[in-house]
């Protein structure tokens, strides 16, 4: 299983990488799995102010629904248009291509709170 | 206490392909081996193969069992030569469905049934509870594995897989020399076979039929193939309370059978028409999958109901859906909306099936 090491991990499987005051977040490779083919992402309206594990995306799979929590609060500043237009970028490339939604980040010291590689690599083995 | 899972006699061939299973109707079954989407299009390409050990099965015999299988049954198995199947419906008083399975006539006086693996215990019962005293009725669910070999190459794996063995006309019915039952039916919209077999002799017959090109596939595709024909689930599209009439499975009813339970509900409904329609639904644009449960609202909002089959069909890449609509709103056509998580998205009332075969 893949787990960038460079990356930070909510329980939740999201992860976030952080750029200054940016967060990227998306699902992690472990996630992608375990919810098999995506056919639908539906991402927040750009704008909208989030706290952290609030559901703020849905990604589908072939047979469910799944909420996609932040993994800290902040502002959401971008989406992803790519992944809206092929879902399964979110398979094939998920800490890439596959990322779905970037926030400014309220406080980053927030994510100092989520697992580093080494521990989430733990929760999922 | 959730009862214990059965097992399918095929489960350690499902657990050497690396398949995710989980729990379905009481049984542990592969959701899928790869990924649902591939082995969809497996299915309409080449051709799958599926475990349907969970289903069950039942013999009939007994000189008037053609009689008794029509009180008990929609359809009319007079209509079956020996080596033909139909399938039908078994109805409750009130003519609600209580399954939905086919019937083959394996000989003059001999029928074998298949049904569903959610209702075996409770078709029996109703069955043996309805038994006159020369019908012999076993149930021989334990004894058999099941498979379903699906898709336009499914006649060549069948030829591959048995030689010297013939596959039945669509429809059919047939045993092998090895005493195997050969169905040429499905539930994929697709060609192919259900193959039967002793439980013991399972995984040899459906390593052969991978082996001859069938490529596993599990309940996931099994459902998305199923939805995209039209075909209805029972539990979700069928229940005690609506009848076949309703669900748009009048084909299924024969009418002017003498008598069957049901029969005085569904001549009503027919003669007064039914206040609700199985409809078929599709988007007419890009949106969110749409699923069981989630309200379906005309076009100026009204609430009409819930779909009760829902999926992004792999096929041709629209949401598809079933609910029962009130007959004004079940007409081709009927403009709706779809509410997923408080977004509606516009559909309409289309043509079964949503997809056709090649």
């Amino acid at each position: 299983m893949n787990v960038p090491a460079d990356l930070r991990y909510s329980s939740s499987h999201e992860w976030l990488r952080l750029d200054g005051d940016i967060g990227t977040v998306g699902i992690s490779d472990h996630a992608q799995e375990a919810l098999t083919d995506v056919v639908f992402v539906e991402l927040p309206a750009p704008g909208r102010k989030v706290d952290a594990a609030d559901p703020t995306a849905v990604v589908e799979s072939v047979k469910a629904a799944s909420d996609i929590y932040a993994p800290v609060g902040g502002e959401v500043i971008e989406i992803n248009p790519a992944v809206e237009a092929d879902p399964a970028l979110v398979n094939t490339d998920p800490y890439g291509n596959g990322w779905l939604f970037k926030l400014r980040v309220k406080n980053p010291a927030e994510a100092l709170a989520l697992l580093d590689a080494a521990a989430y690599t733990a929760l999922i083995s | 206490m959730t009862p214990e899972l059965k097992h399918s006699p095929l489960e350690a061939a499902h657990q050497a392909l690396g398949a995710r299973l989980v729990p379905f109707a009481g049984w542990n079954m592969p959701v899928q081996y790869t990924s649902i989407l591939t082995e969809h299009h497996a299915v309409r390409s080449q051709a799958g193969i599926f475990d349907i050990s969970h289903m069950g099965q039942f013999l009939v015999s007994g000189p008037a069992c053609a009689a008794w299988l029509n009180r008990l049954l929609t359809n009319n198995v007079d209509k079956l030569a020996p080596g033909h199947g139909q399938y039908t419906l078994m109805l409750n008083e009130q003519g609600g469905v209580i399954d939905d399975l086919i019937v083959y006539r394996s000989g003059e006086t001999d029928f074998f049934l298949v049904v569903n693996a959610s209702m075996i215990e409770e078709d029996f019962f109703w069955m043996a509870s309805h038994q006159d005293a020369d019908i012999i009725l076993r149930n021989e669910s334990e004894l058999w594995a099941g498979m379903a070999i699906q898709g336009p190459q499914a006649s060549a794996i069948f030829a591959a897989a048995c030689p010297g063995e013939t596959l039945p006309p669509r429809n059919g019915y047939a045993t092998t020399a090895a005493a195997a039952i050969v169905c040429r039916t499905g539930y994929t919209g697709e060609d192919g076979f259900e193959f039967f077999c002793p439980a013991a002799a399972g995984i040899a017959a459906w390593d052969t039929f991978i082996a001859a090109g069938a490529a596993p596939c599990g309940l996931g595709a099994r459902d998305t193939l199923r939805l995209e024909m039209g075909y209805p689930l029972n539990g979700n599209d069928l229940s005690p309370t609506r009848s076949p009439i309703e669900a748009g499975l009048g084909f299924f009813v024969d009418l002017t059978k003498p008598d069957f339970i049901g029969r005085d509900t569904l001549l009503l409904q027919k003669s007064e028409g039914a206040a609700v329609k199985l409809c078929a639904i599709q988007y007419t644009d890009k949106g969110a999958p749409p699923r069981a449960h989630y309200p379906v609202l005309a076009a100026d909002g009204t609430a009409l109901g819930e779909l009760t089959s829902g999926v992004l069909s792999p096929s041709i890449n629209a949401g598809i859906a079933m609910a029962y609509l009130p007959t004004a709103f079940s007409k081709l056509g009927t403009p709706l909306q779809i509410d997923v998580r408080g977004r509606l998205f516009p559909a309409t009332v289309v043509k079964k099936p949503f997809y056709k075969a090649k």
